[in-house]
């Protein structure tokens, strides 16, 4: 983003937590309410980057090992004669899904949790500051009138 | 003359097809339309609009949405897209070209096939073209200030404007077989009330799942992933929606149809969107949610909750069912890495017997309409085949429990709910008839008389 931008950017999604990042703009007279607000935000996405990131590489990590476990169990090989990598079909990774689900189900409701409180507290303390920055301008209009 | 009448909607058809098509890339099945012209030719062409909407709905479904939610069919019309979500609309306009020379032979079974043909070949490209225009624009750096002249279309993709036009005509659905004179304030009303509610519902579900939705495929273009707009102002849209359209449906149609409203937005947004991720009984509770529009358009005619708005909301509780579960049975990946819990992931036999069970019931609610005076005898009878066919599907589906079947049951799903309603709405039973009168309405005479639309 440009250095002279007034406003926050965001980006492509992230490689591994398919999340978008926010660089956030920090006005020069940001008051403690506005802080607050940006560093509520800054959490919230640092720690869902985190959450994501991890969540993802587990995934695709454990895909690996159990498609491998499996073809090893068939007595097939990783790569077939043309050289591509074989493939379990979908009834078969089924029980992989399942399995990964339920091992990582406490985890998702400890952060689903989370995710909710913060994104009230986000979007409350949005509110707050929007409140004020309107009151703020219409007395700055009654002041120009 | 009736040549020419039968003429005509099958080209309106192709024009459906076409846009269905390019939301899902299914196949048709012409014939059944070519047929239906024959049996309500007038009624038909009426309802042009209104099947249509059907099938946006219907197309639209994900449970992630969903869902179904009426509002909030969400549940059952999110997980729906299995191709890749291009929600553009220049899709649209890119897939009637190549396919407006297959207008003609529409009644021809070799039509389908190319037609389905062409629809591939068209929606490929279109696809490719669509993602190579995607991806460049994701992966730029984008400033996250509101313009005004972006925002309608941002409102509308928050509101999931299209599965709420699906909403509004299941229960403009529930408002016609509803046995009483039409009234075109009231419908307008319901109507309204109910696509202000489900937008709201929509907004607030969007708002809770953005992480979510972030790493599913077919949801990772929603506006507020993309940071369009802020989370507040999606809270303000749905407040701003939320709260007239239920007032409207308290003071301008009657308390129980806005109670009904609440109750569901209530339902779709703290119920079914935590339950998602909490336990598979969402499905359930999503079942319902898609299930109450119709009961609120019935009731919004009626101003009661007669046996005939139950059975309404009775066969579109059963028609989620085998919608849902075969269109989740290929999302499995994407719902066990997101964390949802699906029948379809943790119970595999169960999402399959469930799908069975509920088609044969259908075939047991569409046998109940007219002992429960909401259609004549024809009903059961013309809607038995595509009951048998549903449910067919849906034992292949449990007993072969592969993708290619649980595709064929979703693609079913997708024309057979349209189908049905309207076969219900050709044989409902004008309340003339019920004071007596000898005359049968049957659906095949445009008399002035039968309820009906103006």
């Amino acid at each position: 983003p440009p250095p002279n931008s007034r406003s926050d950017w965001i980006g492509p999604p992230d490689k591994h937590s398919n999340l978008r990042p926010v660089i956030f703009y920090v006005p020069p007279e940001e008051s403690p309410l506005e802080r607050r607000l940006r560093e509520a935000r800054q959490e919230a996405q640092a720690c869902n980057q985190r959450f994501w990131a991890q969540q993802n590489r587990a995934f695709r990590q454990e895909k690996e090992e159990f498609i491998y476990s499996r073809l090893k169990a068939k007595g097939l090989e990783i790569r077939d004669d043309t050289g591509k990598k074989a493939t379990l079909n979908a009834e078969e990774m089924a029980d992989f899904y399942k399995d990964f689900l339920s091992k990582n189900f406490r985890k998702h409701m400890q952060y689903n949790r989370d995710w909710y409180k913060r994104n009230f507290t986000i979007t409350f303390l949005m509110g707050q500051v929007a409140l004020v920055r309107a009151l703020r301008w219409l007395r700055w209009k009654k002041k120009n009138v | 003359m009736s040549a020419a009448r039968r003429c005509r909607p099958p080209r309106a058809m192709a024009g459906l097809f076409v846009w269905h098509l390019k939301n899902t890339g299914i196949r048709q099945v012409p014939c059944q339309f070519v047929h239906l012209c024959r049996a309500a030719n007038d009624r038909l062409i009426t309802f042009q609009y209104f099947n249509f909407l059907k099938r946006m709905y219907v197309t639209q479904y994900n449970k992630d949405l969903s869902q179904r939610a009426k509002p909030k069919s969400d549940s059952v019309a999110s997980p729906f897209r299995e191709l890749q979500q291009l929600d553009q609309e220049k899709k649209v306009i890119h897939k009637i070209s190549p396919i407006s020379p297959v207008h003609q032979p529409l009644s021809e079974t070799s039509s389908r096939n190319e037609l389905r043909e062409m629809a591939s070949a068209a929606e490929t490209e279109d696809s490719v073209a669509l993602v190579r225009a995607e991806s460049k624009d994701d992966r730029q750096w984008k400033e996250m200030k509101l313009r005004l002249d972006d925002l309608p279309g941002i409102l509308a993709r928050l509101s999931k404007i299209k599965l709420t036009a699906l909403v509004v005509s299941t229960t403009s659905a529930g408002f016609a077989m509803a046995p009483v004179p039409f009234d075109l304030t009231c419908f307008l009303l319901a109507s309204l009330g109910t696509g202000l509610a489900s937008c709201a519902a929509n907004s607030i579900n969007q708002f809770f799942e953005v992480p979510f939705d972030s790493n599913m495929n077919r949801t990772k273009n929603r506006p507020l992933v993309r940071g369009q707009i802020s989370p507040l102002l999606a809270v303000c849209f749905a407040a701003s929606c939320g709260v007239p359209g239920i007032a409207l449906l308290t003071l301008g149609v009657n308390p129980l149809t806005g109670a009904l409203g609440a109750f569901n937005i209530f339902l779709y947004t703290c119920c079914y969107t935590p339950m998602k991720r909490m336990s598979i009984a969402n499905t359930w509770v999503g079942a319902v949610v898609g299930a109450i529009p119709p009961v609120m358009g019935w009731t919004a005619a009626t101003g009661s909750l007669d046996a005939g708005a139950l059975l309404l909301g009775g066969i579109l509780y059963s028609w989620q069912f085998p919608h849902f579960n075969a269109l989740s049975w290929g999302l499995r990946e994407d719902y066990s890495r997101g964390g949802y819990c699906m029948m379809s992931v943790t119970h595999p036999g169960l999402c399959r017997r469930v799908a069975l069970r509920h088609c044969l019931a259908l075939i047991g609610l569409s046998t109940a309409a007219p002992v429960l005076d909401v259609t004549t005898w024809t009903f059961p009878v013309i809607s038995l085949p595509l009951n048998l066919y549903i449910s067919y599907l849906a034992f292949r589906f449990y007993r072969d429990a592969d993708r290619s079947s649980s595709r064929k049951l979703f693609f079913c799903s997708l024309w057979h709910l349209p189908m049905l309603l309207l076969v219900m709405f050709t044989c409902k039973k004008s309340f003339l008839e019920k004071e007596g009168k000898s005359d049968l309405l049957g659906g095949n005479h445009g008399r002035a008389v039968e309820i009906g639309l103006p």
